[in-house]
């Protein structure tokens, strides 16, 4: 039942001090006032606490259980992190820097260790998420090649296995989008790339390890290339969780660097966002960043306005402060050595549940089950469902059913029937193993009663749900019936 | 070996996987990465316990002056509102928090029924038929929104009110001109602070696809959105950027005709948190509903015909369409929209109302005491709860001794306007008394 439902007129859930300003006229025009209260639920607090913890308990989590979203880094997002986000909630954007130069410092600070851990030269914050990042990074890219009156570069070439935000960023900044075909490895084709290869190209965008959890090991000829022709290489961070401490993106040979801190510096993802998409830039890139920019001075800190050549403001304010404090939390605990450490157990991990499953699956672009992972892999659900009509869907859905989430499924677009799992370091080892267990019953499961998998799931809230219908006669907000 | 209270691994676990992997050591699985680039160290500090951890943040947190420890004036886009102890208990429930974005919908209800609740929220405040499940913020969400104008119109131009947010201006700019659109302001009226409409008339040629107005605007001015809309050609897509509290006491912009409703919710609810996280709210209706950005939830039913919620449209969307998506959005700002959702939820139907009206009133009371102090209003137009003053040439020196006097001043507007050295934009809000509007008195008289 909705919340509207559960209104009755006269009830209330505040209250508010004694008012004791003295009454002065408001004066709007008689066509500006509003004559019809908007109609929002009327109900007292205990309602507002049942009718939230009610739903609160249809949604499955990380804290709930395994997560294993490719490429979403679902890892466990510390409680610390939360308490120390909420010291920062009463501070104004516009408040004299004066009195929040501890926000700055904390800023600053935090933007010091990500240049460190991403081997770039300059940062902004302000990026709200992973696309906005990316967005921020191509309009960066874009602004240096017309700064030095480079005015053909009007192509990024972006992987076929890449995020969907890839090409809709780079369309967004005003790119037409080359699509590169992967090599039968499920890498970058040199091959296919030097045909694309010219003083058109603005960028190319490359996820590293890319999304199929393999690490592209010619990343470095791929930078020479890249370079050789005057086209930068932009870095998508989604990956970031496998190679901490073990590889930087700066060093690869990467211009622009962009990170989630949500997925790889454990905020959380609270339903889809807010997350936040700093983007590290080398020495030459500097100047575009947008604004403002947090620098120091002596010992005080202080948000710089002044970059002539910048792109301008990607939003208002200075970005997902409270985002960045968790972040900053998560970094000060875990240390050099956390991070490294992270990294290599949950490339470890990985490995180790993709060992597990190689008896019913394999994974993508890996024949004998042999080739190692980073942090994720990719399985090929297409023999499956040729054997048993049984696709990547119903095998998701049926893991609901056994009380873990699903993988990524049907992506990256290149590998059929694709499942995407990525576990991270935070789950144990019984954990992978009961989850390959649950994919062991499945794949049984769909041999010999196909059925269970078809009707999955049974035990969920709700169980699957018409989206045809959703979509072709949209349903978008509560109606009194 | 050291341990790490996130990472279960012991030496034994390690040794057994490494093992079931069939290889010796964990930097076998880092074969792929070129030596040539694998740093030494990083310059990092070691990793601490968290108590440690603890005192060096709130080392940090102490170095600041927070908002609920002043006596506030400012706003600009973000407000010191109260937030009732209910909403951010009820938003910082786990499976709020640490949930991702509900692609498997049998298991997210949750999250999918309190967006369809929030969409349905957002909607009675614009007037609108259909609110996404959020963007990232106000500024944003007015350059996405200039985008879709443009995809409606398909004229290469806006125009853009001078009364608009700096800030949402200047991210107008940037999100729009690498498409080839050109953006163009028309100016407001020095006298009442309001929308020029004799400008407006002048620049409106056949390149217009679009008219974006704030509302009220960046001065705290209500603007005329009915004559402003008289002016349109029916063709050019009308966008009105709104504060949403102001949206509880006045008329909702789709009854002047707009096309595109948005704002920052920033007000609903959510901390100030040093300008973010808030979120974007972004409105239309349903005959545009394909061209618009963002997640969107609908209504359904499962197998069984029991009612359940889902994403809908989602082919307009970057991870089926890609380069020929709406918009590159993916991430959005949920979790910030759920909490604006328990927050209207607390406020109903009576409390956003009072809310408004009392900002409102305070405001007024503040620019009567200014004016019996000698000081002038910047503007004739009508204002609900922020307008600007003649602060004098000394204010921005004066604002900085207000701070340390434990005041957060009107803003002084020499921030964003050269030529507005002594004004200042003063905010009031529900949380605003009569103490601190005597003590502002005392301080900048």
């Amino acid at each position: 039942m909705t919340i509207f439902e559960k209104s009755v007129k006269g009830r209330k859930a505040y209250s508010l001090p004694e008012f004791d300003i003295p009454d002065v006229e408001i004066d709007i025009p008689e066509h500006l006032k509003r004559k019809e209260k908007a109609n929002l639920p009327e109900v007292y607090e205990v309602e507002v606490v049942r009718h939230y913890t009610e739903l609160e308990k249809k949604n499955f989590s990380v804290d709930v259980g395994f997560y294993p979203l490719g490429s979403c880094t679902m890892k466990y997002n510390p409680k610390i992190n939360e308490d120390m986000s909420a010291l920062f909630r009463w501070l104004h954007p516009y408040q004299p820097e004066e009195t929040i130069q501890g926000a700055l410092e904390l800023m600053y600070d935090l933007k010091e260790k990500l240049l460190e851990i991403t081997g770039t030269d300059d940062m902004t914050l302000i990026p709200s998420a992973g696309a906005h990042g990316e967005l921020t990074g191509m309009l960066i890219i874009r602004t240096y090649h017309l700064d030095r009156g480079d005015t053909k570069r009007d192509k990024v070439i972006v992987p076929d296995s890449a995020h969907g935000t890839n090409p809709a960023s780079a369309a967004m900044a005003g790119f037409k989008v080359i699509e590169l075909k992967s090599s039968d490895e499920g890498l970058v084709d040199l091959e296919e790339l030097e045909k694309h290869l010219d003083d058109t190209v603005a960028a190319i965008m490359l996820t590293n390890p890319n999304t199929l959890g393999y690490f592209e090991r010619d990343i470095e000829k791929i930078a020479k290339m890249a370079h050789d022709v005057g086209a930068l290489l932009y870095y998508d961070g989604a990956n970031l969780n496998a190679i901490m401490g073990k590889a930087r993106p700066g060093d690869m040979g990467f211009d622009v660097v962009h990170l989630n801190l949500h997925k790889t510096f454990s905020t959380p993802h609270g339903m889809g966002g807010p997350g936040s998409g700093p983007i590290g830039v080398k020495e030459h890139l500097k100047d575009f960043l947008p604004v403002p920019v947090v620098r120091k001075d002596g010992d005080k800190y202080y948000l710089d306005y002044d970059l002539p050549k910048s792109i301008g403001m990607v939003r208002a304010f200075y970005g997902n402060f409270g985002v960045l404090v968790k972040a900053y939390t998560y970094i000060l605990t875990m240390g050099k050595d956390g991070l490294t450490k992270a990294s290599e157990l949950a490339v470890l991990n990985a490995n180790y549940l993709k060992a597990l499953l190689r008896e019913v699956y394999s994974a993508a672009y890996d024949e004998d089950g042999k080739r190692p992972c980073m942090h994720e892999f990719v399985l090929d659900g297409s023999k499956l469902l040729k054997e048993t009509g049984v696709k990547t869907l119903d095998v998701a859905k049926r893991l609901l059913d056994l009380g873990f989430h699903a993988p990524t499924v049907y992506f990256p677009l290149i590998v059929p029937e694709a499942l995407m799992i990525e576990p991270t370091e935070t789950e144990s080892k019984e954990t992978l193993e009961a989850f390959a267990a649950a994919m062991k019953q499945i794949v049984k499961e769909a041999h010999e009663n196909p059925q269970i998998l078809k009707e999955a799931p049974k035990n969920t809230p709700v169980r699957r749900l018409d989206e045809a219908t959703a979509s072709r006669k949209p349903v978008v907000r509560w109606q009194k019936q | 070996m050291k341990k790490y209270p996130y990472l279960p691994h012991t030496e034994e676990d390690i040794k057994e996987m490494l093992k079931a992997i069939g290889v010796e050591s964990i930097d076998d699985l880092f074969v792929d990465v070129p030596k040539t680039i694998s740093p030494e160290k990083l310059n990092l500090p070691e990793s601490m316990d968290e108590l440690t951890v603890r005192k060096i943040v709130e080392g940090l947190a102490k170095k600041n002056k927070f908002l609920n420890e002043m006596k506030v004036f400012l706003g600009a886009g973000i407000y010191y509102r109260y937030i009732p102890a209910v909403v951010y208990h009820m938003a910082s429930k786990p499976n709020f928090v640490t949930a991702y974005t509900p692609y498997q919908a049998e298991v997210s209800q949750g999250t999918l029924q309190a967006l369809f609740e929030y969409q349905t929220m957002i909607c009675e405040l614009t007037g609108m038929e259909v609110t996404n499940a959020s963007m990232y913020d106000g500024a944003s969400a007015l350059a996405e929104a200039m985008l879709m104008a443009v995809r409606i119109s398909k004229k290469p131009k806006v125009l853009l009110s001078e009364a608009i947010h700096p800030e949402y201006k200047k991210t107008v700019e940037t999100y729009v001109k690498p498409q080839g659109i050109e953006v163009e302001y028309f100016a407001y009226d020095k006298e009442t602070g309001q929308v020029d409409i004799e400008d407006l008339k002048k620049k409106l040629d056949d390149k217009v696809g679009g008219v974006a107005v704030a509302y009220p605007n960046f001065f705290g001015i209500v603007e005329d959105l009915k004559a402003i809309k008289e002016l349109l050609p029916e063709k050019v897509p009308f966008v009105v950027a709104a504060d949403p509290i102001a949206l509880a006491i006045l008329e909702p912009p789709a009854k002047f005709g707009a096309d595109i409703v948005v704002g920052e919710g920033q007000a609903l609810g959510n901390f100030p948190e040093l300008g973010g996280p808030g979120f974007g709210f972004f409105s239309t209706n349903m005959k545009h509903v394909r061209t618009m950005p963002g997640r969107l939830i609908g209504k359904t039913k499962d197998v069984d015909g029991k009612t359940g919620y889902v994403m809908i449209l989602q082919t307009r969307e970057q991870h089926i369409r890609r380069s020929k998506a709406t918009s590159n959005i993916c991430s959005n700002h949920a979790h910030s929209a759920v909490m604006a959702a328990i927050y209207m939820s607390t406020m109903g139907k009576e409390g956003l109302v009072e809310v408004a009206e009392r900002s409102a009133k305070a405001a007024h009371y503040l620019a009567k005491r200014l004016e019996e102090k000698g000081f002038s209003l910047a503007f004739k137009g009508p204002f609900l709860f922020e307008f600007v003053f003649n602060a004098g040439q000394d204010y921005e020196e004066k604002w900085h001794k207000l701070a340390e006097r434990g005041i957060l001043g009107p803003l002084p507007l020499s921030r964003f306007y050269a030529d507005m050295k002594d004004k200042a934009l003063a905010a009031t809000t529900e949380l605003t008394t009569k103490e601190d509007i005597e003590a502002l008195l005392e301080a900048i008289a």
